[in-house]
């Protein structure tokens, strides 16, 4: 299974192909950070500690370089409400209680693969968090499905907003810088020392602007906005995707690598990196229990006597 | 016959009651030297709710909300002594002090419940006395619950009184002032014999007429109009002990440990002449298991608004009995005193402004209903509605502009959940372009759904309203368009112009009724409509740029809908006439008054293409 992913992957990544095992490994390394952090919250835990608690494990398994630094959110501003200026996006000391929702985002760097991941999570059962996960599901079909199909990003994200529209919640990706729902992500140089600028790195911030020169002069852009300069057809390269919906005061996003390639097979064209995730998981479980529920249901129907 | 099974099922000995309650059982109970009128209603095998007026009263000014909780409850009303059939005691003075009502209360109480507590509503005097009853110790055990309703506890009131008196900042004084002026006739009542000469005179000859048009009770003659009854002239002469016997002593010395011992509910009509909604500020502090709601209703609701009341007590009380806390909203939204438990109707609900309306009322713990054309998108209202406080939510597909089909839902809505409280008529469809390129069928449509929509909802909704005579309210979505022209939208702003005046003139007729009409006039806000707008004069291909475009720009200017919900919702609250919504609905607004010409001048202008 592993080495197909490889193989698929160097015969569609052309020339400077970036090895999608690197990038694997560092996503689930993200993904069961998240886990790790998202167990262990508690009420009364502030974002600010819940952001230190994911550097800290990443810094103990080796990451030593960030796209970004890890973020934290709870309650209402999972949702971004009121969100008007970048720097509200850093951890506050805001406390969680019973019941409220949060996200977990973080974006380490290890061995020069990138990972960038969103998880949503709410302490104690919530049904309305969990339709809205629910809701997220459509989403990353929709994704895949339409960059397959070449449409050009901007098409996509509003695509996207549409059908949360008709999902019934609000698009809160629109809150990020650009408004983006995807930025591109590549290998970055290791340097003994990785200072971050505002939380970010500044090796990532420097490929991602090498990335917007070269995206300019050739027509497209490394970051996937609703705005005309995302107006181009689907660009080969890795993509953190993270559609992000809102819901009255609660939100929830994922966020993982989209692979892009030029392969003519849409098959080939783009996939996720990984379908490895709690995420997918879950809305495999979910939709396992139903099938077993209705099959039982069935079952127990034709086994009472006519 | 009916009155017979009645009197039979509560298994009471007694005579049956005429009158106002008809059916009841009536029985004396005898306590400290008076003999007090008691009438049971319903199985007694139920829990038992107590009913106690307030002056100048007699119980059956609880007539209608008892006969609407009988089916589910043991529902006990009787007259306080010295009013309607009670017998008063010898001597007046000193004979209605709380401690004597007090014991008058428990004898009921022992009498008609001896082994459960019963759970006891107050209105005005009898809320004032509920207060005593529900924060005094050797009552402990006989109450399980306590509705409060237009009467203060007079300790708390005294404490209240005295903060402000001592620390006077100027909204203290203006609260001082405020109930000081809403107490006038406190004062009046100390005066000695003349109250009891104006009861027993003038006074009760013109109290029905007066309170008719003042209260808006119903009139001798329709129905609930059994109400004063006869007994009125000395209810009023000897009901006014209560204050001489009380209010000094307890303003002056205010218990300081009046806390309730049992889960208040309190009704707060917002309309009262007599009790300021201030008093109750700080009732938290002295009810820790809480439960606000607010009325559209003047001092007598339970006359006016019996359906609305015995609704909230029997959701009270049956919560209480099974032992869950009253429904908790997820969000704490701050209309959920007045909005909890009503029946609201959206139309056009399946998107943009009109579902963010149904989730605002949802938030405030109201029942939804969500009507559009598009069922899949009603339904997921409807079940969104649910998970975010609305205790019960549906949806249904219906066309607004087919008169027929709006006739039949409002009897289907009507037989299943009641008469709507509030009906938004929001459902609405765009049309753009110029006014020589509008078709004849461009013009029906948008005048079916934007105009026809908005009458089929106002006649039939709100006439079921008008018929139940409680009270409501109609909110018409209307727009920005309708009071500033544009060449670009001739079709779409004649037919919201229309629902405009339509409002205004339905608010005029309805207001005798206590019924509110309210427009909301958006301006460009980010919802769906953009991009079933037709666009006429153009070929498809234009009309499908244009309408990319158009939901560009509204997505760029980016005014959530939620917004709008909440300018609904206070419009509701406040009973406002015209709300424009987004500042340049609001600058429009203005200069349509002051400046029209400014507002023909941009009317003229033409977007680029």
């Amino acid at each position: 299974m592993t080495t197909s992913v490889d193989d698929r992957l160097s015969t569609r990544l052309a020339g400077g192909a970036p090895e999608l095992r690197g990038f694997r490994e560092v996503q689930r390394l993200a993904y069961a950070c998240a886990e790790a952090v998202a167990a262990q919250l508690r009420p009364g835990v502030s974002e600010r500690e819940a952001a230190r608690m994911q550097r800290e494990w990443l810094r103990e398994r080796g990451v030593r370089d960030w796209f970004h630094l890890p973020f934290a959110w709870f309650s209402d501003r999972t949702a971004f409400t009121d969100f008007r200026l970048p720097f509200q996006f850093f951890p506050t000391n805001r406390k969680l209680e019973p019941g409220m929702p949060f996200i977990l985002d973080m974006a380490p760097v290890l061995n020069g693969y990138t990972a960038d991941i969103g998880y949503s999570g709410c302490l104690g059962p919530s049904p309305l968090h969990e339709k809205l996960l629910a809701g997220l599901e459509e989403n990353r079909e929709l994704i895949v499905r339409e960059v397959r199909e070449r449409r050009p990003p901007r098409e996509i994200y509003e695509n996207v907003e549409r059908l949360m529209a008709r999902q019934g919640y609000t698009n809160r990706h629109r809150a990020y810088p650009f408004g983006v729902i995807a930025h591109k992500v590549d290998r970055v140089k290791q340097r003994r020392w990785a200072p971050t600028v505002f939380g970010f790195g500044t090796q990532s911030l420097k490929g991602l602007a090498s990335d917007a020169l070269h995206g300019h002069r050739e027509g497209w852009s490394p970051l996937w906005s609703p705005h005309r300069f995302s107006g181009h057809p689907p660009q080969p390269g890795l993509w953190a995707v993270e559609p992000h919906l809102g819901f009255r005061g609660v939100g929830a996003k994922f966020e993982e690598i989209l692979v892009v390639t030029d392969s003519k097979d849409p098959e080939q064209s783009a996939f996720w990196l990984d379908d490895d995730l709690p995420h997918v998981r879950r809305w495999a479980e979910e939709k396992g229990a139903c099938a077993h529920a209705t099959a039982g249901r069935t079952a127990s129907s034709a086994r009472r006597p006519a | 016959m009916e009155a017979n099974t009645v009197a039979a099922s509560t298994g009471a000995q007694g005579a049956v009651a005429t009158g106002a309650l008809a059916g009841a059982t009536e029985h004396l109970v005898s306590t400290g030297g008076v003999q007090l009128c008691v009438a049971e209603l319903g199985d007694r095998e139920r829990p038992t709710v107590v009913l106690v007026h307030g002056f100048p009263d007699s119980k059956e000014v609880w007539s209608e909300v008892a006969k609407r909780l009988a089916d589910r409850f043991h529902v006990v009303l009787y007259d306080l002594r010295g009013c309607g059939r009670s017998s008063a005691p010898k001597r007046l003075r000193g004979g209605y002090t709380l401690e004597k009502l007090t014991d008058d209360f428990l004898a009921v109480a022992d009498a008609v419940s001896p082994d459960a507590p019963v759970h006891l509503v107050g209105h005005d005097w009898g809320s004032v006395q509920g207060w005593e009853f529900a924060t005094v110790g050797r009552t402990e055990g006989r109450i399980a619950s306590f509705t409060t309703m237009s009467g203060p506890c007079l300790d708390h009131l005294g404490i209240w009184l005295h903060k402000r008196a001592v620390r006077p900042t100027p909204r203290r004084v203006g609260q001082l002032l405020g109930q000081g002026v809403k107490s006038w006739y406190v004062y009046a009542f100390h005066t000695p014999v003349l109250p009891e000469a104006l009861w027993r005179g003038p006074l009760a000859n013109a109290w029905p007429a007066l309170l008719s048009r003042v209260e808006r009770t119903p009139a001798r003659g329709e129905p609930g109009g059994d109400y004063p009854t006869s007994s009125l002239p000395t209810d009023g002469a000897r009901g006014v002990w209560m204050y001489r016997d009380n209010v000094r002593a307890r303003l002056r010395r205010p218990r300081t440990d009046a806390y309730a011992h049992v889960p208040v509910q309190l009704i707060h009509p917002t309309g009262d002449i007599f009790v300021s909604e201030q008093v109750f500020d700080e009732l938290d502090h002295w009810a820790p298991q809480l439960t606000r709601r607010s009325l559209v209703a003047k001092h007598w609701a339970p006359r006016t608004r019996p359906d609305q009341i015995s609704t909230w007590i029997a959701e009270f009380v049956t919560n209480v009995e099974d032992g869950t806390p009253g429904r908790k909203p997820r969000a704490e939204s701050q209309y959920a005193a007045r909005f909890g438990g009503q029946l609201v109707l959206v139309t056009g609900a399946a998107s943009g402004i009109g579902r963010a309306t149904a989730y605002a009322f949802a938030e405030a713990g109201a029942r939804v209903v969500a009507v559009d054309r598009d069922a899949e998108g009603s339904a997921r209202t409807a079940e969104m509605s649910r998970l975010i406080g609305a205790p019960e939510a549906w949806s249904e597909q219906v066309d607004v502009s087919d008169g027929l089909a709006m006739e039949k839902l409002a009897n289907k809505v009507a037989e299943t959940h009641g008469v709507v409280d509030v009906l938004v008529n929001n459902a609405g469809v765009g049309v753009s372009g110029a006014f020589m390129d509008t078709s004849p069928e461009h013009w029906q449509q948008v005048l079916d759904v934007n105009l026809w929509g908005v009458i089929h909802g106002c006649r039939t909704f709100g006439k079921q309203m008008a018929d139940r005579g409680q009270g409501g309210h109609i909110v018409n979505t209307a727009s920005a368009a309708a009071f500033q022209p544009t060449r670009m939208l001739p079709a779409y702003a004649t037919s919201k112009a229309a629902v405009l005046m339509l409002s205004e003139c339905l608010r005029a007729e309805l207001a005798g009724q206590g019924i509110g009409v309210s427009t909301i006039c958006p301006g460009i806000v980010n919802t769906n409509i953009t991009t079933t707008t037709r666009f006429v004069g153009v070929d498809r291909a234009e009309e499908q740029r244009r309408r990319t475009r158009s939901t560009r720009l509204y997505g760029k200017r980016n005014y959530p809908p939620e917004k709008v919900a909440d300018a609904i919702l206070r419009a509701v609250a406040r009973n406002k006439a015209v709300v424009p919504v987004t500042p340049k609905a609001c600058g429009a607004h203005l200069l349509s008054r002051f400046a029209p010409k400014a507002l023909r001048a941009l009317a003229r202008l033409e977007p680029k293409g």
